[in-house]
């Protein structure tokens, strides 16, 4: 018997209200058409999707956790690029 | 042991069937619950178990309303004994293995699909509702089931074993799936119940699809099996029904 382990996919469900596919979690699933399933079994069971899509976990290209310092500490000292900095004129209201 | 008489007028006596082969195939299906071989899959038959579950509970419901004895859904599930069922046979087989729950689905499900298409058309509204509402989740259900059959027959050499193996056990039942006995055809002629000639197509057309990827040969039509629709059943579902009404018998009236 050959038994190869079932590769794994990452499932992006749209919601009834969301306007853009969020991650939800994985299945394990042998091709693309069982992941959809397996992620509408897994995932909509309470009625939380209208759409779904699947990306083989391997196609993703992670950043390294130990790269962190790196990749982002450099913008804790750039406060100004949050928009709070600007001032707006009274005449303007609520934006 | 309290068992009950329904009284099964052609309308009833349909209802129960629809509803006893849902009802059965639910219960064959869960007991996959925690023992499927992944937990995607093990959801996936819980899913499907239940869709069944609740198609049997607005039939069971409906046909106590037509009775008209003030039985409910409940009673009629739990207080009737294996020669009270009207389920036909293929449903109530033990599981067996994968392939073996997955054929049974495919080809219950490849019949239940076209069935409630026609069914939602029913002179009957009330049946026609629930129709409706289970043809949905048939046409997953032949998705599901159809797609694992195609993976299973065209798979590897002990898939493809098993699933002929199922294929030889499961194809004498399916002709029950398209009797017509006399309160048949008189809910036929009454528009309430689609001819089972009609649906046979539809069935044909998707085990021909399905089978031809899975290269899967479709077996000739033999001698087949007959008998649960009037209450002649295997040796299996007194067993199944002793466990699936223990708690009802073991405390009758019981509820929580």
């Amino acid at each position: 018997m050959t038994e190869q382990p079932m590769p794994l996919w990452e499932v992006f469900i749209r919601a009834r209200s969301g306007l853009a596919h969020r991650h939800v979690g994985s299945v394990h699933a042998a091709d693309a058409e069982m992941a959809l399933q397996a992620a509408r079994d897994t995932y909509t069971r309470r009625g939380e999707g209208l759409s779904i899509w699947v990306v083989p976990s391997a196609a993703i290209t992670a950043s390294d956790p130990a790269d962190k310092d790196a990749l982002f500490e450099p913008t804790a000292s750039k406060p100004y690029r949050h928009p709070t900095f600007y001032e707006i004129p009274p005449e303007v209201g609520h934006m | 042991m309290t068992t009950i008489a329904v009284a099964e007028t052609p309308l009833v006596l349909s209802l129960l069937r629809l509803a006893d082969t849902a009802l059965v195939h639910s219960h064959r299906l869960s007991e996959w619950c925690g023992h499927a071989p992944m937990i995607e899959e093990d959801l996936a038959l819980a899913n499907l178990a239940l869709d069944l579950l609740g198609q049997a509970r607005a039939l069971y419901a409906y046909a106590a309303e037509v009775e008209g004895a003030g039985r409910t859904e409940d009673d009629l599930a739990y207080l009737r004994d294996a020669p009270q069922y009207r389920n036909v046979l293929m449903a109530e087989l033990p599981r067996g293995d994968f392939a073996f729950t997955i054929l049974r689905a495919f080809l219950l499900s490849a019949h239940a699909h076209p069935f409630w298409q026609a069914a939602s058309r029913s002179t009957d509204a009330q049946l026609a509702a629930i129709a409706a509402k289970a043809e949905k989740e048939a046409a997953y259900h032949v998705r599901h089931s159809g797609e694992w059959t195609i993976r299973l027959g065209d798979g590897t050499e002990e898939s493809r074993r098993r699933m002929l193996a199922a294929l030889d056990a499961l194809w004498p039942y399916t002709g029950e799936l398209f009797e017509a006995d006399e309160a048949d055809r008189a809910m036929i002629a009454a528009g309430v119940l689609p001819d089972p000639a009609a649906i046979r197509p539809a069935w044909e057309a998707t085990v021909a699809r399905v089978f031809d990827e899975a290269l899967l040969p479709r077996p000739a039509d033999g001698w087949m099996h007959s008998g649960g629709r009037t209450g002649r059943h295997t040796e299996h579902l007194g067993h199944m029904l002793a466990v699936m009404q223990h708690l009802q018998r073991a405390y009758p009236g019981c509820s929580w």
